[in-house]
């Protein structure tokens, strides 16, 4: 490279972009899920990147939980429809009610559940391929997983048989009835998120940014209250400056306190802050050692 | 972090008595990389298996599987940032079953660092990895002694052991090599220099690591873009707007520049470089653009643009007195020499050039052909079938391929070559191959990207092969 310093954001930028194009143009039909999450917000302008001037060649699909933060699925919409790129939502209330999904508690966490709408949704549009924003530096399991991840007829991933992938030739062949999940930030980590929304200036939702909100401290967390968290007795309500480093269901979802406003202050707090984006904010993560393998076992993406 | 920020890929091979475990867990622990969360995490399991102090190695054990086993069963990667760089690890284990881990790994390595015990020097598994990271053409190799607390940090045996494995390298034509001593354990020359080694004049692994020269890894003089995606918007506002999409392998290239379709060898110019961002004058590898051109000429995906100043050269393999494949006029073909035609019989070359620095290579044309020699690594457990058609991805373009020879098996312990006549999972061999539609092959050693390719087994759908260009 001369005359020119191509970044390490360059690099992952690029590499993402690569293989986007590979899914576009190998897989008969895929999508790519899009939640209004701050790295599924990313994914959509390397999409842009990858394709325009033209529209994307697959559509976005969201598997709604209906526990999510409002404001997310505003922003959700917002960007769908400002790209004019064709959405597709499909809700656990709609698998609840086909009875593929039978629930003790409503106002319980949902994420075990996804994966079964997910896996309808699949069937139902014929999906072969489905990329998602995740990224290797978020979990143990995920460090292992491939960037072109095969799964079988019941959705599931096999960690101990996966298929090599080496240089950045991709193996994108599936047959009837199969399919994979393509997740090409995988390389990305949550700091070059931040750095790269920064960078770009993309519009994501309010809640990542600091705001004062009434939270209940539990255990090491601070939990949202919400229509569905509310104060058990002897919990005293708080109001903190808080922000949330992930957007995922409002029951589990905990924020963590900040005082950032803008992607420039959270770049700072995150370079200094000493504890990981899920350890913080996922409550599902810390039931086992083992809980987000067991749940990409199942076909959790 | 600043906006010029490099990122470098690397890989620790060595098992896990060796310390590897160990070593990336200091490395991501003194640059500050481990969060609190994670670090209680394998404190509290360190205190369950009674260990006195925390087992840095528990941070880089994924799966569940292996957390019981105590080993680590596949290639896991680790992400770790100082102000300098940004570094991806590709943590590979060091058993003598999973050497097509070490081999995926490696692939998109800049740099290896391979590991040995102090106490016991260079080793089977020592020779094995620097063998697989001269085959895969890892640019930059480190040597990295470990456990010298273990031997007194003893100057004369930390030079005992890099004569001895200087000697080996030099076999493979690798002279290239940083050798430093170092207890991953109490954190000497990991990312502080500590007292224990101040005989030792050289700088601390990190310090290596955010130094060592990356810029020359890829290939600088010859322009590779195969096409992943043809971009025709058809609105009103793009209406003849023909965009090929796709990532720049190596090389550059500039608006203006005479490029050539290969394999159809139809020629044009280029009119703008497109992007997101904005039209550039100039790009270069591995930047992923979009190239329009001044001719409507077929072009499809699978096609790879190259720049027309340099001399294609077509070639069969084996010079057997195949008919040529070229679509260039005679004139053009019949000065070529074939550097896959010079390699034959001539064993050692793959794995001393395989090292060599690409950056020297002068602007060339790839080859195209439809037959050609390879060194293969096989993946899967099946072995392989000399009677059965399999598919070759070899850039963007995937064809039917078939093994019409197999040379010799590398023994990766010995390097002794061995009549063969069958694969098994992890055997190395060099071997002659058919495909049903030309590709254009560069020489791996010549180029990582164009000179390597995949088996895929079309009635599993499998990756069973991963193959170099020789």
């Amino acid at each position: 490279m001369s005359n020119r310093t191509f970044t390490h954001l360059d690099a992952l930028e690029s590499e993402s972009i690569h293989i986007m194009r590979e899914v576009a143009a190998e897989c008969k039909n895929p999508a790519l899920l899009f939640s209004g999450g701050k790295d599924s917000i990313v994914m959509l302008r390397l999409a842009e990147k990858a394709f325009r001037p033209a529209k994307f060649p697959f559509p976005l699909v969201h598997i709604d939980t209906e526990h999510n933060f409002p404001e997310v699925i505003a922003c959700r919409d917002k960007l769908a429809a400002d790209l004019g790129e064709r959405l597709i939502v499909r809700s656990l209330e709609g698998s609840i009610k086909r009875g593929s999904i039978v629930i003790k508690d409503p106002d319980k966490p949902r994420n075990p559940y996804q994966s079964v709408t997910l896996l309808e949704t699949i069937a139902e549009f014929g999906f072969d391929a489905c990329m998602g924003g995740a990224r290797r530096d978020e979990e143990k399991a995920r460090a292992k997983e491939r960037i072109f991840s095969f799964r079988d007829e019941f959705g599931q991933w096999d960690p101990k048989n996966q298929r090599p992938e080496l240089w950045d030739i991709y193996n994108t062949r599936v047959h009837a009835g199969e399919n994979i999940r393509v997740f090409p930030i995988s390389n990305w980590t949550e700091m070059d998120i931040w750095e790269y929304i920064a960078r770009e200036k993309l519009y994501i939702p309010e809640i990542y940014y600091a705001h004062k909100r009434e939270v209940i401290r539990r255990g090491n967390s601070v939990i949202p209250v919400s229509h569905l968290v509310h104060p058990k007795p002897g919990e005293k309500v708080e109001v903190l400056s808080v922000r949330f480093r992930t957007v995922g269901d409002m029951t589990c979802t905990a924020p963590v306190e900040s005082y950032a406003r803008n992607a420039q202050e959270i770049i700072e707090e995150t370079s200094t802050t000493r504890i990981t984006e899920r350890g913080a904010t996922r409550m599902d993560d810390q039931t086992s050692e083992a809980s987000m393998e067991l749940r990409k076992k199942e076909g959790y993406f | 972090m600043s906006n010029t920020t490099q990122l470098l890929r690397f890989i620790t091979a060595g098992s896990v008595d060796d310390g590897k475990s160990t070593l990336i867990g200091r490395l991501l622990h003194d640059s500050k990389s481990i969060f609190e969360d994670q670090l209680s995490a394998i404190s509290k399991t360190s205190e369950k298996r009674g260990m006195a102090a925390v087992d840095l190695s528990l941070l880089t054990d994924g799966l569940q599987a292996e957390r019981e086993q105590g080993i680590t069963i596949d290639v896991a990667y680790r992400y770790f940032a100082t102000p300098k760089r940004k570094f991806i690890i590709g943590d590979t284990p060091g058993h003598e079953q999973y050497t097509r881990n070490m081999v995926t790994a490696a692939s998109t390595a800049n740099l290896v660092v391979i590991l040995i015990d102090a106490r016991k020097g260079v080793l089977t598994q020592t020779r094995r990895h620097t063998f697989l990271a001269s085959l895969v053409g890892v640019p930059h190799i480190v040597l990295a002694v470990n456990k010298m607390d273990m031997v007194g940090y003893s100057e004369d045996t930390f030079n005992a052991i890099v004569a001895e494995y200087r000697a080996f390298a030099a076999q493979l034509g690798i002279h290239d090599v940083t050798c430093i001593p170092m207890s991953a354990l109490n954190g000497d020359m990991v990312v502080e220099h500590g007292d224990n080694l101040n005989w030792y004049k050289g700088a601390p692994l990190l310090d290596f690591l955010e130094n060592v020269v990356i810029d020359y890894d890829v290939n600088t003089a010859d322009f590779r873009y195969p096409v992943q995606w043809v971009c025709r918007p058809q609105t009103q506002e793009y209406h003849d707007f023909r965009g090929y999409m796709g990532r720049i392998e190596s090389g550059e290239i500039a608006v203006g520049d005479e490029i050539t379709v290969l394999p159809s060898g139809r020629t044009s110019k280029v009119k703008e470089i497109v992007t997101y961002d904005s039209n550039l004058q100039r790009a270069y590898a591995p930047q992923s653009v979009t190239l329009t051109l001044e001719d409507e000429i077929d072009i499809s995906r699978g096609d790879m643009f190259v720049k027309a100043d340099g001399m294609t050269r077509c070639a069969n393999a084996a010079g057997a007195g195949m008919p040529s494949d070229c679509p260039l006029p005679q004139s053009a073909c019949s000065a070529i020499t074939s550097d896959l035609a010079s390699v034959v019989g001539s064993p050692s070359r793959m794995a001393s050039s395989s090292i060599s620095n690409v950056s020297g290579a002068g602007t060339a044309m790839p080859t195209v052909a439809k037959e050609f020699e390879a060194m293969l690594c096989w993946l899967a457990e099946a072995p392989l079938d000399l009677n059965r058609k399999y598919i070759i991805k070899h850039t963007t373009r995937m064809v039917k391929c078939l093994f019409s020879r197999l040379d010799y098996r590398v023994d990766v312990n010995t390097l002794a070559h061995h009549e063969t006549d069958k694969l098994n999972m992890n055997d190395i061999a060099r071997v002659a191959m058919k495909v049903q539609q030309p590709l254009a092959l560069d020489h791996y050693s010549k180029n990582r990207f164009t000179g390597s390719f995949i088996v895929i087994d079309e009635a599993s759908n499998n990756t069973v092969a991963a193959g170099m260009i020789a």
